[in-house]
């Protein structure tokens, strides 16, 4: 329950515009001229029937794809071509349609695998794990350990995700984001295949992520219910076009949106 | 522990202040929080807990008021309930996952202007159901997360009051006010409320007070040798008896640590770090921990596999005899030592309960070989029996007096009698003050005499002096001759049987005590695989003759186990069936807590019950059954019953639980 008075994580400037952006894989058009924009601390959703392009948004987002065309401005850069990690440091963190975990690893060893970007100190330092080395090591490990206290999951700390079911790996996965600290997040599917109640979880724990740490996120989602709950405005693809902008609301009834999901008559 | 120094303590902040003065640096609690054992001394706790009573005091709250707490085992919810009684009001624990109807209840009963809670959830919740809340001012919480947002105008972090106090303290008056406020509580001032989860109708707040728990707590601290070096793990609710009485009374009075988990789900890996030297597990958790090591033993190698049955073959019949120092061959002892080193040290030590000084079940009945294998393991396990009413000892067991279907002898300055009826009825030093608001009930669990009625029938064993708990004693029955009939006392026999799941006895106003069964399939199942018996459904395997007769042996034993006694020897089974189907929940045969409804059975069932005493060998029956999809079919069976023979009443050596 939101008391009365108390706001909505403030919705405020652009924080990420993709403008006019096309992308192909040899004759099969991805995405083609599509714009749209993410702005500070709102949950923004990118749906779509399957094939229409979700996940090659996202990965162009995060510099996995180069799109052919158009620009990207994240925190008011524009670039056409930028790698992963650069994307990493910019502060974008992402979860993967099929969890992409180390699985031999525990559950606190892949979060804080999440923190390496924001360690300083050298391979050396690190290994021998003494004086400034130790010390940073302990700081990341208090943010990981609250990240682990803020998903509630302190009872698989130490054990290896690779036993672990699927429900409880997303959200080690999400934990792995998190420790980037990012300022946009990207989930792909954070709730695909699960069951009703870990659905409920999840997204509970997007809106308390959207809420504690502040962070923008940008999902894909196929649980109409769960987009329209969760999200503030949502952006509809279908077969590489934006066929739909705007709140759950306005693109419920969106002619072009229902044609999309239900099919048209021919 | 300095028995007199507890003696001259009449209240538990004064008991606070004394722990401060004696263990200042040992510690008090412990918490598990980003990973890491936070552990805060006595000195500190108090230094706390006086900050934080005076900033609920600067809130409003004031003696002899209510304030509900509401949550999981975290220290600042136990310091919740020490602030509060440091100003002479009353803390309400509520179940932490009560749901919002039962929370609404006890708020608006106990008629709470404040509540400490633990979390979003709690606070939701209540938020839920303010329109019934018309008292409650202010609410204080534990944990932020998620709240940031909300309005807090009448929510309040914790960590902020006790700031607040704090700074208050700062000032010497407001220091000598909080001194005179906790000079001023008397022995006779209510402690806390404890509402019963209300199994039976609507849930009734039990009143106790400072002076009659301390004595309690006191009694069993010296029956158990507690002292300020023991620690114990808070994992059950707070709410309950059972947690305020082990671990708050018995840890105040005694000075003893009290760790709590990271959380409820960590609890077990949690025990294993800290060691408890001082444990309490309901059988069914019991059994758990139980099922878990021998589903692991199972995965386990060959050789491992082969020393861990060899050496628990040992402790059975070496391990509880050893326990109890009575004889045992030079070999045997050695056996157990070697097994000691293998096997039930790494065992003890997977489960966190190698420095277990003190273990200690109750509850419901716990079956005799679940509670043999932790004894013969080396696990001094011990029942009591006890009641919230009570707070909370009744009889308990002494060491080297353990016998697994009795719950010990009447505890010392316990005065236990049983009544006409075979209720159980009790005087005991921590006896409740009365229910809150409701003076009716109190009155109905009173005898004129000032007994207090537990509801329970059981009777004291002839042999060994100990009490029996057999039934609810509304759930008693008689036989026409007039014997004592405890349907649940018997049923329990039974379902200590892996091979039997479910079992439904009759006997009230009849002329014997017959049985229905059901068989338990998993069990059943593979008895049969290695029986090479064949069978294509339940039905067939359930009416299957050698299934019969695995059962008839089960039966035949229970019946020599309630000949044993002369009270419920004439209560032998005479007749049995094995059930053609699943006693179902879907169908309304049992509960969703899986309590068998008896009457509704007997009704649903009604040509079996009049073949069983109308001594037919065999009856058809059919019933409707309601598939998991809500549709409904019918199904219709012959089902055979068996005559059995009744064994004389021969008291039977002393057995002990191994």
């Amino acid at each position: 329950m939101r008391a009365p008075g108390g706001s909505e994580v403030a919705v405020g400037d652009v924080l990420l515009s993709v403008e006019s952006v096309s992308l192909s894989f040899g004759g099969v058009n991805a995405v083609s001229d599509v714009s749209f924009d993410i702005r500070k601390g709102e949950i923004r959703a990118i749906i779509g029937p399957n094939g229409a392009g979700k996940t090659s948004m996202l990965n162009v987002i995060n510099g996995f794809y180069q799109p052919q065309q158009g620009r990207i401005t994240f925190k008011g850069e524009t670039r056409t071509k930028m790698r992963p990690y650069e994307a990493a440091r910019g502060g974008i963190a992402r979860t993967f349609q099929n969890v992409a975990l180390f699985r031999g690893m525990t559950a606190l060893d892949n979060i804080m695998a999440g923190r390496s970007l924001k360690m300083t100190k050298g391979f050396v330092w690190q290994l021998l794990r003494y004086g400034p080395a130790m010390a940073e090591e302990v700081a990341h490990r208090r943010r990981v350990e609250e990240i682990i206290d803020f998903l509630k999951i302190q009872e698989i700390r130490r054990t290896p995700v690779g036993r672990l079911p699927y429900g409880l790996q997303k959200r080690v996965e999400l934990g792995r984001a998190l420790a980037m600290e990012p300022e946009l997040l990207l989930l792909d599917e954070p709730m695909a295949g699960m069951n009703m109640e870990e659905k409920e979880d999840m997204s509970r724990f997007v809106l308390d992520v959207n809420d504690h740490y502040g962070t923008t996120i940008a999902l894909i989602e196929h649980d109409m219910g769960v987009v329209m709950d969760l999200s503030d405005r949502v952006v509809v693809l279908d077969h590489g076009i934006k066929i739909a902008d705007g709140t759950p609301d306005e693109v419920k009834n969106n002619q072009a949106v229902i044609e999309a999901y239900l099919g048209v008559a021919h | 522990m300095a028995p007199n120094a507890a003696a001259s303590a009449d209240t538990f902040p004064k008991l606070l202040i004394r722990n401060a003065q004696l263990y200042g640096a040992r510690p008090a609690m412990r918490h598990k929080d980003l990973g890491v054992w936070q552990t805060w001394t006595w000195a500190q706790v108090l230094e706390i807990v006086r900050a934080y009573a005076v900033g609920l005091n600067r809130l409003g709250l004031m003696r002899g008021e209510t304030i509900a707490i509401v949550g999981g085992n975290r220290p600042k919810l136990y310091w919740s309930v020490m602030a509060a009684q440091i100003l002479g009001a009353v803390p309400v624990p509520v179940y932490a996952d009560a749901v919002a109807d039962e929370l609404a209840f006890v708020l608006a009963h106990a008629e709470t202007r404040f509540a400490a809670v633990e979390d979003q959830e709690q606070v939701d919740k209540i938020m839920s159901v303010m329109e019934r809340l018309p008292k409650l001012e202010e609410m204080v919480y534990d944990e932020r997360r998620g709240l940031r947002d909300y309005d807090h105008s009448h929510l309040r972090p914790m960590d902020e009051i006790i700031a607040e106090g704090r700074k208050a303290l700062a000032d010497p008056s407001v220091a000598a006010w909080l001194d005179s406020e906790i000079a001023a509580g008397k022995g006779s001032d209510p402690s806390i409320i404890l509402y019963t989860s209300g199994t039976t109708g609507a849930s009734k707040g039990v009143v106790m007070t400072e002076e009659r728990s301390i004595k309690a707590a006191s009694d069993t601290v010296a029956f158990d040798h507690l002292n300020e070096n023991d620690v114990a793990l808070a994992y059950l609710p707070l709410a309950w008896v059972g947690d305020h009485y082990l671990n708050y009374a018995q840890g105040l009075v005694a000075g003893f640590c009290t760790a709590c988990p990271e959380s409820t789900d960590t609890a077990m890996a949690d025990l294993r770090e800290i060691g408890p030297t001082f444990y309490f597990a309901p059988p069914r958790t019991l059994e758990q921990l139980l099922t878990r090591v021998m589903i692991r033993m199972e995965d386990a190698g060959y050789l491992k596999r082969k020393m861990f049955r060899f050496f628990i073959g040992v402790a059975r019949k070496y391990g509880e005899r050893i326990l109890n120092k009575q004889p045992v061959p030079l070999t045997g002892r050695l056996l157990y030592l070697l097994g000691e080193l293998l096997v039930y040290g790494p065992l003890k030590n997977v489960l966190g309960l190698s420095r277990v000084r003190i273990a200690l079940t109750a509850g419901e009945a716990i079956g005799p070989d679940l509670f043999a294998f932790y004894r013969s393991i080396g696990l001094n396990l011990k029942q009591f029996y006890g009641q919230t009413e009570a707070f909370l000892f009744l009889t308990a067991q002494p060491d080297g007096q353990i016998y697994s279907d009795t719950v010990g002898r009447t505890f010392p300055n316990v005065d236990l009698r049983i009544a006409e009826n075979g209720e159980v009825q009790y005087k005991a030093p921590g006896m409740f003050a009365g229910y809150f608001k409701d003076d009716a009930k109190t009155a109905e669990v009173m005898t004129p005499d000032g007994y207090v009625k537990t509801g329970d029938a059981g009777f004291f064993d002839e042999k060994t002096g100990h009490l029996k708990i057999i039934d609810r004693a509304k759930d008693v029955g008689k036989l026409n001759d007039g014997t004592l009939f405890p349907p649940k006392y018997i049923e329990n026999k039974l379902k200590f049987f892996p091979n039997i799941r479910e079992a439904v006895a009759y006997g009230d106003k009849r002329d014997f005590v017959a049985v229905m069964i059901n068989i338990d399939l998993t069990a059943v199942e593979s008895w049969a695989e290695r029986n090479n018996v064949a069978y294509g459904s339940y039905q067939e395997l359930a009416g299957h003759p050698q299934v019969y007769d695995l059962i008839e042996q089960h039966v035949a034993e229970v019946n020599r186990s309630l000949a044993q006694d002369k009270k419920t020897a004439g209560a032998q089974i005479k007749r049995f069936l094995i059930l053609h189907k699943e006693l179902d929940a879907d169908d309304g045969e049992i509960t969703r807590t899986l309590k068998v409804r008896r009457g509704f059975v007997a009704e649903r069932y009604a040509p079996l019950i009049k073949a069983l005493y109308g001594g037919s060998k065999e009856a058809d029956i059919s019933t409707e059954v309601t598939f998991e999809d809500g549709r409904k079919g019918v199904i219709s069976a012959r089902v055979k019953i068996r005559d059995m023979k009744t064994e004389p009443v021969v008291p039977a050596p002393l057995e002990k639980a191994a």
